[in-house]
């Protein structure tokens, strides 16, 4: 029997040790600082929004752990002895926690790290200021919830998906809401130009104070310490009472920076989620693959991505080695109203040897876009505003080498939308014979 | 874990939009009208009052509705939900909880105290409504027409509400529609003008989408005697009543799953699903709420049964007595505990505090049937579109029926829950879009293949 150790109680910790659990019968223990449970931390917002209560947000009772004979434990973890393998805990208490330990240090047969992202700050003048927070942890929220009494205008800096996810919160409790974007559209070096406006529209059509090509200068403190204006690159102030800093994140490794473990912007990982140290592995946000299969990314930060590696990394510790293989690249997001998915290969910035067909429907309001291969006319990437689509079907597409035309003929099998809705596939039919 | 810090203001603005104080002022003058007429306060029994009193209702909750909804563009906006009294268990919730529910043991236990009076002419609330009777079938209003009445309103008025609220899902939209014509139509309009053209002859349910079990009298002595002394109608309602049990039911059900009747026709159904849709989210998720739910809904159909069969062998034989049980005796407790108080002051008064769907969930023998019918022989299926559950809990928590569906979609499984209505709402609520009711024959083996993933043997893994 080992004794597996797993650093954060993340999607990706918390997968791995439920894999680990249902392929043996190791020790298994999980440390996080955050909570007590595994919540999910994409929900944060519908906490805010009064859509649920934190405790909706933990996909497992909390008898689950115990019933399943999965350890959990409150703690922050300050350093590791890799030759030791043993963990040191920072002996830190927590207010909030129903669990108590006295233990300074756990040994570990293997360790497992998870310990996903960190919001991005760039030096801004003022950043650490209070009522200045990222959006990603239980205590960003809470501190949201704080500044909320007084809250009238939030400003948010940076558009990804955070940031706007952020603004609908804000939002939805009626406070006024800016959202400072650097780049000249709402998250262009994601979406292509057109799905991109698209979000601009919908971020326009619900009264949020969009300044698209405008950067945060500096954070202006009142007397106590306490943000009450940003300042824009053009000069112009801005009075508020909360600042969110959501241009984006980075891999959670700053406390293992000086340790012996190889760690570039992420903790270094081969195709085995395996570290530079013997019987240590990475998973999840806080990990940079030294060799991303193809068309995939050395640090993508998504819910998706942890859950697979996960689940491969239990089957390699508990069963046999088995490399990560998170097939082809989806993800999806809600922009206020306006549902967005994406399969396969889709470039910000469409050019050859690629290409793509587009279609919006009248209302502006559902958008269809197949990326395809000149060469070949092989379809290989789609995205969706405002429609759903089965994910088998597309990557059927892919595998099997659909045209252009075969993909739009086969539409309707994709269809995911419920039922009732309309179906707007004759219609794109047409117009993709009538281009 | 402590979440009080996440409360520390009602985040909720109070309603302030001049609209809908204007039309909480004019539904309370409908309202205050039957307060009124319940007091037997002279003037008021005058038909224009009634009429004036049901269109008041009316325009409230309407206007309340577009008013609620006219500046936020269509989509799901649950803000608030879990920050309001009314929807939170909080005082209001309380308040509506004891009123509805004292409504209801008048209702079925002391009418006259709303005014019914069998002997002479009606008083207070039921003499309100005389002139809607007397307009439908002729005949002075009993405590069940004021009933039924109201609770047809709610149907309409309430649904009326729910389409403005999910404009955009045009399956929620003739979903919504489909109730409001049921009730009214099928449970309100049609079996009051029958009754009248009929009241010559004793009486028998004319609500023919009301189906045995839910209809547990169906097959008792005096509505069968009823519908063989019923002429034609008669005859129709008997020969109709056992096809719908035992021929039309299994058929809607294998093709579409049970929703065909819990969320698309049935009355208790489509009350949850219009007045009760506040309060859906306050169904228990937990697993031990499933498991006391499989031990009290299948209790009931066994009670149903076993009761439906006592009183047709009273019925063919004549004798109130099967070896010590006396028949009559177990009738009139189910009559008392399921069909008055569970389904009814339980059932509906229970709304604010336990969810809409307290009855249809824990005690509809009906339900019993058409689930277990669903489970092993329908083609109906919740879809999940493949692994794109961010496992956010939006699904769960908006379920009426207090499904985990979570627990099914974050691991790309399929649902196939006894319980599950087909409201639908799950899919609408999902951010991601990952959740699609459907019904086809290729996607059954698709399920079976998916569920093997198993943690413990008994965690959520059989039903
Ligand atoms: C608001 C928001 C919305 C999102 N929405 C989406 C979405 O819609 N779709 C999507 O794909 N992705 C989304 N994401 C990203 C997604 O949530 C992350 O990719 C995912 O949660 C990462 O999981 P993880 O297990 O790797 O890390 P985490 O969930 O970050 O878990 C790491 C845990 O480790 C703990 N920890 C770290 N260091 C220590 C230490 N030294 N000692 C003890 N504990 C430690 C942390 O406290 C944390 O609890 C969203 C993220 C946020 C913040
Ligand atoms: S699982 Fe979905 S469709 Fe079924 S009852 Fe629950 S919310 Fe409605
Ligand atoms: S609402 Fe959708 S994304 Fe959220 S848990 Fe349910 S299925 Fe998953």
């Amino acid at each position: 029997m080992k004794n597996i150790l797993i650093i954060g109680n993340g999607v990706s910790g918390i997968t791995a040790a439920r894999h680990l659990r249902k392929l043996g019968d190791d020790k298994i223990t999980v440390i996080s600082k955050e909570t007590d449970h595994f919540f999910s931390r994409t929900a944060l917002m519908y906490i805010y929004m009064g859509h649920m209560k934190y405790e909706h947000t933990k996909p497992y009772e909390d008898w689950f752990w115990k019933k399943n004979n999965i350890s959990l434990m409150r703690a922050e973890v300050s350093d590791i002895d890799f030759d030791l393998k043993r963990v040191k805990l920072n002996g830190k208490k927590f207010k909030d926690s129903a669990f108590k330990t006295n233990l300074t240090e756990l040994s570990y047969d293997i360790l497992i790290l998870a310990t996903g992202s960190a919001s991005n700050k760039f030096g801004w003048p003022g950043q650490d200021l209070n009522q200045v927070h990222g959006m990603y942890s239980f205590q960003d929220l809470e501190q949201l919830e704080k500044a909320s009494p007084f809250l009238k205008r939030g400003v948010i800096v940076g558009g990804g998906l955070i940031g706007i996810e952020l603004a609908e919160m804000m939002h939805s409790r009626h406070k006024e809401v800016t959202m400072l974007v650097r780049e000249p559209s709402y998250w262009n070096n994601v979406l292509p130009p057109e799905e991109s406006e698209m979000v601009n529209q919908q971020i326009i059509m619900n009264h949020i104070d969009l300044r698209l090509g405008t950067e945060l200068k500096e954070i202006l403190s009142d007397d106590n310490n306490n943000a009450r204006a940003v300042v824009t690159g053009d000069g112009e102030e801005i009075s508020c009472q909360f600042v969110g800093l959501t241009a984006g994140v980075h891999p959670n490794v700053k406390w293992l920076k000086d340790s012996e473990l190889a760690i570039n912007r992420g903790i270094l990982v081969d195709e085995y989620l395996r570290t530079n140290k013997p019987d240590v592995y990475a998973i999840g946000d806080c990990v940079e693959l030294q060799n991303p299969p193809k068309g995939r990314r050395a640090i993508e930060p998504i819910w998706y991505v942890g859950r697979i590696m996960g689940e491969t990394l239990a089957h390699t510790i508990a069963r046999s080695p088995i490399k990560y293989n998170p097939g082809h690249w989806f993800n999806s997001a809600k922009f206020l109203d306006l549902e967005y998915q994406v399969y396969g290969n889709v470039p910000a910035n469409i050019v050859s040897p690629l290409s793509s067909y587009f279609w919006k429907s009248e209302d502006g309001l559902k958008s269809l876009r197949l990326v395809y291969e000149i060469a070949t006319n092989h379809v290989v990437g789609v995205n969706l505003m405002g429609l759903r689509f089965r994910q088998e079907i597309c990557e059927e597409w892919f595998d099997n080498h659909f045209t252009l035309e075969e993909v739009v003929k086969d539409l309707d099998r994709a269809h995911f939308d419920p039922e009732f809705y309309k179906k707007y596939y004759k219609e794109i039919e047409t117009h993709l014979a009538h281009n | 874990m402590d979440t009080t810090s996440l409360s520390l203001a009602n985040p909720k603005p109070p309603f302030t939009s001049p609209g809908q104080k204007w039309a909480t002022a004019i539904g309370s003058i409908g309202l205050l009208l039957l307060l009124l007429a319940w007091l037997n306060i002279g003037p008021i029994f005058n038909s224009i009052y009634f009429w004036s009193s049901i269109l008041l209702l009316a325009i409230g909750v309407v206007w309340y509705s577009i008013d609620m909804y006219k500046n936020t563009p269509a989509g799901i906006k649950n803000n608030g939900v879990w920050f309001d009294s009314l929807t939170n268990k909080g005082l209001w919730a309380w308040v509506l909880g004891v009123f509805v529910t004292g409504f209801y043991v008048v209702l079925y236990w002391n009418p006259h105290l709303m005014g019914y009076n069998a002997e002479g002419s009606n008083t207070g609330l039921v003499h309100f409504f005389d002139p809607l009777s007397m307009l439908l079938k002729g005949q002075p209003a009993s405590q069940w027409f004021v009933y039924g009445t109201l609770y047809t309103f709610a149907i309409f008025f309430f649904g009326i509400k729910y389409i403005i609220k999910y404009r955009h899902n045009r399956y929620q939209i003739i979903r919504t529609i489909s109730v409001m014509f049921f009730q009214l139509a099928f449970a309100f309009l049609l079996p009051e003008i029958l009754e009248g053209l009929n009241s010559d002859k004793a009486y028998f349910g004319k609500d023919f989408k009301n189906i045995w079990p839910l209809n547990y009298y169906f097959y008792h002595d005096w509505h069968l005697n009823g519908m063989l002394d019923g002429g034609k109608l008669g005859m129709f309602a008997l020969v109709w009543g056992i096809l719908l049990t035992f021929v039309v039911t299994p058929i809607l059900t294998y093709f579409y799953g049970k929703r065909w009747y819990c969320s698309w026709v049935c009355g208790c159904g489509g009350l949850a699903e219009t007045a009760g849709d506040p309060f859906r989210h306050l169904s228990d998720k937990s697993l031990k709420a499933w498991k006391i739910e499989r031990y009290l809904i299948y209790s009931v159909l066994v009670f149903a049964v076993v009761m439906t069969a006592l009183v047709l062998y009273s019925f063919f034989t004549g004798s109130g007595q099967f070896l010590f049980i006396n028949t009559f005796q177990v009738r009139e407790w189910y009559g008392f505990l399921i069909g008055a108080a569970f389904s009814g002051v339980v059932g509906v008064g229970f709304y604010p505090l336990m969810g809409s769907r307290v009855w249809c969930r824990f005690g509809c023998p009906m339900a019993a049937i058409l689930g277990l019918q669903q489970k092993f022989f329908s083609r109906f299926r919740i879809t999940t579109n493949g692994g794109q559950c961010i496992s956010c809990g939006n699904c769960s928590t908006y379920c009426e029926m207090g499904i985990d569906v979570r627990w099914y979609a974050q691991r790309g499984q399929d649902i196939v829950r006894a319980s599950c209505v087909g409201c639908g709402v799950c899919s609408a609520v999902c951010p991601r879009g990952v959740l699609r009711l459907e019904n086809s024959g290729k996607i059954s083996d698709r399920a079976k293949a998916i569920r093997n993933e198993v943690i413990t043997a008994d965690v959520h893994s059989a039903e």
